[in-house]
């Protein structure tokens, strides 16, 4: 299976080592993953700001690049759901159909193409899950509390399968961490609160590590984290099942 | 709290800024919204819900596609039995046919119970202004009128108001002892103050949950009875209605009536369900049918779902945006994520920054009875202000221009290098500050990798 790994702007950037560590994970189960996936962004960011104008190059030139693969893993849920759901009405193309259709975040690869919804591996430690509200309730990647849904999914079977892991129980489990791309700055008081919260929330849970299939919510949780000079660990869930299972 | 008024002028993050600067109350006002989001969701673990969901969105679905039609149906069965049925085309037809039925019979007191749509119409002032005294009957209602202030959530109008505070209230307005602040205390001083009202008013207005074409009658929910109590007392019962509250069957009102109160306050049905199809003997019934934007949102192919709201309230209280941000920071009469799609529609320049108010994080839309995707109208809001040049300060610069650098790998790595060499040569002091938005209230500045990952898988010659 010819892989593409889509690294996406802010992981490119901000968080590498997610990126690494997909590389990583997907390499020893088996993928031969390409890197030539060359378009830095799906466009997202200026879709979800209304600036549609703005998106649509970006989005054109990442669609355009996925007609080489078989498959299309990102280690983003925001990002997947942006891919699939945004860009075939946006666009109309058969190109943005087609990388709709071929096109994965990481956990949902691993457990579903790929046939793995559990991994041999150990991590000790009290693990609390985030996943991101855009993966969760945009591609159904986790249960809703909402609709009385428990919260598993394949990152949940993923990291329960692993020997040493706990999970911490979050009070409110699947609430937003308030960081919604744009929105962590244009409503930078709502965003930080809501962030506060979540952490309270993880400080309670005695959680050790927080994982998320997201980067862009860790990237928000972990700069408030680090202004409170909280202790917790952050990790991208494939930087935790690279680690857990090498 | 702070005064409502001009928070939609200030847009609504500097609204909810002011809202967040006492944390206390902030707090407070975030867990009293998700216990009720909480009661939600014990009363809808229910085996058939997602059904019930499905079969709400159908026949809202089904009345707004034949929505003449049922109207019409409905006036000619309301006319039968002796009900009068006004038309509306605008919230000042609306509040000139109200005052005209209260001039006819020489009313100068009325008793109204809660109703979203008078809210809307701005009924209170304009009758007032008139000479006429109105008095809100619901607890939660009178609360915010003796306060001056309009509510600030759909279902639970003064959630914003702590009992001690409302203590002080009432002994200022209707004079119960300094420093009461049982809740019993309060309701029972409330209840003999509004009997008063309800007992002695000329004409009684409420609002309404529902009107069915087939029978021609009203739908009233509450759970303290003042709408029953309002409308049977006094000689002459108006129930304001927006068209969109029609539904076509009864059948279809037991689908809508255990959707509303569970989801709304958790309830399995409200304490009164009230039909009222005909006047009292010897008493007068009006009904006013309000259009005020809602046909024309029909037309509007992208946002016409927003008229399935049946008002429950469910999206605000789960919404983290409005438990954070309160009812005032959005500066309309419909608050949270359904307030943040209906508000625009009625005036885009004044209310351009509330569809960029919400993450999108979805669990509006779950929670959602009759299943509106409010998180994708949003962004098409969105799309909207943007294309009237609406935008949020700084949208506008910024994001252009960000979709000109991301559209390139070049320009995109160039600037990556930039970044990273500035970053590397200023202070730290210096990129987070008071000017930066994301470091502004308590965020730490995320930092650039010192390597990229393309730049990684290029040194490693992995890049192919």
């Amino acid at each position: 299976m010819r892989v593409a790994l889509a690294v996406p702007c802010y992981v490119d950037q901000f968080r590498p080592q997610a990126a690494r560590a997909t590389l990583a994970l997907l390499e020893r189960l088996g993928c031969d993953v390409r890197l030539d996936f060359d378009a830095p962004c799906c466009g997202q960011p200026m879709f979800n700001a209304g600036v549609v104008t703005a998106a649509r190059a970006a989005a054109e030139n990442w669609v355009r690049q996925s007609s080489d693969f078989d498959a299309i893993v990102m280690p983003s849920g925001s990002c997947t759901q942006h891919v699939r759901h945004h860009l075939p009405p946006f666009l109309g193309s058969g190109t943005a159909a087609y990388a709709a259709k071929v096109t994965y975040e990481l956990c949902e690869f691993i457990a579903g193409p790929l046939g793995r919804p559990t991994l041999a591996g150990r991590f000790p430690h009290r693990v609390a899950m985030h996943l991101g509200c855009h993966a969760q309730r945009g591609l159904r990647l986790g249960g809703a509390s909402e609709l009385h849904q428990p919260l598993d999914g394949p990152m949940h079977s993923l990291l329960a399968g692993l020997d040493g892991l706990t999970f911490a129980t979050l009070s409110r489990p699947d609430e937003c961490c308030g960081f919604g791309g744009s929105f962590a700055v244009g409503e930078a008081d709502v965003s930080v609160a809501m962030g506060c919260d979540k952490l309270a929330d993880l400080d309670a849970s005695g959680a050790q590590v927080l994982v998320s299939s997201d980067p862009s919510c860790l990237l928000h949780l972990e700069a408030i984290a680090r202004h409170r000079g909280s202790s917790l660990r952050t990790m991208h869930v494939a930087e935790l099942l690279e680690e857990a299972t090498r | 709290m702070s005064a409502p008024v001009g928070a939609a002028r200030r847009g609504h993050s500097e609204a909810a800024a002011g809202f967040l600067v006492d944390a206390e109350r902030a707090a407070w006002h975030d867990q009293s919204l998700w216990f009720m989001r909480q009661k939600r969701d014990k009363a809808t673990a229910l085996p058939e819900w997602e059904q019930l969901r499905f079969a709400g969105s159908a026949l809202k679905t089904h009345a707004m596609s034949r929505l003449a039609d049922l109207l019409e149906e409905f006036e000619r069965k309301a006319t039968a039995n002796g009900v009068v049925v006004h038309w509306a085309r605008d919230a000042a037809e609306h509040n000139a046919i109200v005052l005209g039925i209260l001039h006819a019979a020489g009313v100068t007191r009325v008793s109204k119970s809660k109703s979203m749509l008078t809210e809307e119409c701005g009924l209170n002032p304009f009758l007032e202004a008139r000479g006429i005294e109105v008095v809100d009957t619901d607890l939660g209602e009178r609360i915010v009128q003796l306060a001056k202030e309009p509510p600030s959530h759909i279902v639970i109008p003064a959630i914003h108001w702590k009992r001690e505070e409302i203590g002080e209230l009432f002994h200022r307005t209707i004079g119960t002892p300094a420093g009461e602040s049982s809740p019993d205390a309060l309701a029972a001083a409330a209840r003999v103050h509004l009997r008063d009202a309800l007992l002695n008013a000329g004409a009684g207005i409420t609002g309404a949950n529902a009107i069915v074409a087939e029978t021609g009658g009203v739908v009233v929910c509450t759970n303290e009875g003042n709408a029953d109590l309002g409308m049977h007392s006094a000689p002459i019962h108006i129930a304001c209605v927006g068209i969109e509250k029609i539904v076509a069957t009864r059948d279809d009102l037991g689908v809508l009536l255990r959707l509303l109160a569970r989801s709304g306050t958790g309830q399995p049905v409200t304490s009164y369900t009230t039909h009222v199809n005909s006047p009292k003997p010897g008493g007068a019934m009006h009904v006013v049918l309000v259009d005020n934007g809602r046909t024309a949102r029909l037309a509007d192919e992208v946002m016409r779902t927003a008229l399935h709201c049946i008002r429950c309230g469910a999206c605000l209280n789960t919404c983290p945006v409005y438990r954070r941000s309160g009812g005032y920071s959005y500066g309309h009469v419909v608050q949270g994520p359904i307030g943040a799609m209906l508000a625009p529609a009625v005036d885009l320049d004044v209310h351009s920054t509330l569809p960029f108010a919400s993450t999108l994080c979805g669990s509006c839309a779950d929670v959602c009875p009759v299943r509106i995707d409010i998180p994708t109208q949003l962004l098409a809001w969105r799309a909207r202000a943007a294309a009237a040049k609406r935008l949020p300060r700084g949208y506008a610069l910024l994001f252009p221009l960000l979709g000109w650098v991301l559209a390139s790998l070049n320009r995109y790595e160039r600037l990556a290098r930039w970044g990273r060499r500035i970053q590397r040569l200023l202070p730290p002091s210096w990129i987070s500050g008071r000017w930066n938005p994301w470091t502004r209230p308590g965020r730490a500045l995320p930092l650039l990798a010192d390597e990229s990952f393309r730049e990684w898988a290029q040194r490693e010659g992995r890049h192919t």
